[in-house]
């Protein structure tokens, strides 16, 4: 299961010695916090410009594809830092629920990108100097907004202990969406 | 004279005692400044990287300019008065962090450099400025930026 694995990866030199560390962990926090204005500041270039919210003169395939390599870029980042984040206290972060919330986001944003990229974005030819995208485009492109706003905000909730499994009595459904150890079980 | 009464003064008025005593009211405001980071982001890379000969190069950087305006002051207008309630909350604690200071310090000269330099050269390239000079205006409106951002996350951690 998960959570015996993440308690195992808990006890592996490398998670200890991060989650003891001060100034290596502060160095992974603040790449982690500060790429935020790199990765989610690019992609929403391109939201806002499907929206036609900005840089409406400029044709939509020319903001992918110019900022596609600093969003990339932006994204190994986010990925290698938050996933270190994680490996420093790996049990913890799984039994949180905003973490929970937020690697849902995550996928959800995948899935977005995913079906953008195969099914609207291909036909883009049709529309792309249109000041404002038709609807299939604006519809990804206002979802995207949604989700990175959504990431950003049960991101920094991880950091509040409201809902920790040690902090009983919780609810019911808190318990189960964290999958907390509870007594009676 | 020292400083320091007023930063008491700014962690006890009333407004912060009663953000300090709501649960959600600080974490909602801490997000809001971090939404307002992710889009200032945006809005300053897409000139900077311009400057820079990167990211959308076949436009003129003033239409970039013009078109990320907007989004640069709606992102300060967020991040300065959600900066300031954050400051308040920790006043002493920020008087005596030198990191603080460094931010603040950065803060001013990035807002005065970008709304006087860096906003003329980026309006003016097409009507012909070095590609040079233009190179060194967004390497330091990062730079500036960039040690605001780093500052920044130092003065909010434990």
């Amino acid at each position: 299961m998960l959570l015996a694995f993440f308690d195992w990866l808990a006890t592996t030199a490398g998670s200890i010695a991060l989650h003891e560390s001060l100034h290596a962990y502060r160095i992974v926090s603040t790449v982690h916090v500060v790429t935020l204005s790199l990765f989610v500041g690019t992609a929403s270039l391109l939201d806002l410009r499907l929206l036609g919210a900005t840089l409406r003169s400029v044709p939509v395939s020319e903001v992918a594809r110019r900022l596609r390599p600093w969003t990339m870029a932006g994204f190994a980042l986010m990925i290698a830092s938050g996933a270190l984040l994680f490996y420093a206290n790996p049990s913890p972060r799984y039994q949180n629920l905003f973490f929970r919330v937020k690697m849902a986001m995550l996928v959800a944003a995948g899935i977005n990108a995913w079906l953008f990229h195969r099914q609207v974005f291909p036909r883009v030819a049709d529309w792309d100097s249109d000041p404002v995208p038709p609807r299939r485009a604006r519809m990804a492109g206002g979802l995207a907004l949604a989700l990175w706003a959504a990431m950003i905000v049960s991101g920094r909730m991880i950091a509040y202990d409201w809902f920790d499994c040690s902090r009983q009595p919780q609810s019911a459904l808190v318990n189960l969406l964290q999958g907390c150890r509870t007594e009676s079980h | 004279m020292s400083l320091l009464p007023f930063f008491e003064w700014c962690e006890n008025a009333d407004l912060i005692v009663a953000m300090r005593s709501s649960l959600w009211l600080f974490p909602a405001i801490e997000s809001l400044h971090l939404l307002g980071l992710a889009m200032i982001g945006g809005a300053l890379l897409v000139v900077d990287l311009r400057l820079l000969g990167f990211g959308l190069r076949r436009q003129p950087v003033a239409t970039l300019a013009r078109d990320a305006e907007p989004w640069l002051l709606g992102s300060l207008g967020v991040m300065l008065p959600t900066g300031v309630l954050l400051f308040m909350s920790s006043a002493v604690k920020c008087y005596y962090l030198p990191v603080f200071w460094l931010k603040m310090a950065t803060l001013l000269t990035a807002l005065a450099f970008t709304f006087s330099i860096r906003r003329r050269v980026a309006m003016a390239v097409e009507t012909g400025v070095h590609p040079g000079r233009a190179r060194v205006v967004g390497s330091a409106s990062i730079s500036l930026w960039l040690i605001v951002a780093i500052a920044g996350r130092f003065v909010g951690l434990p």
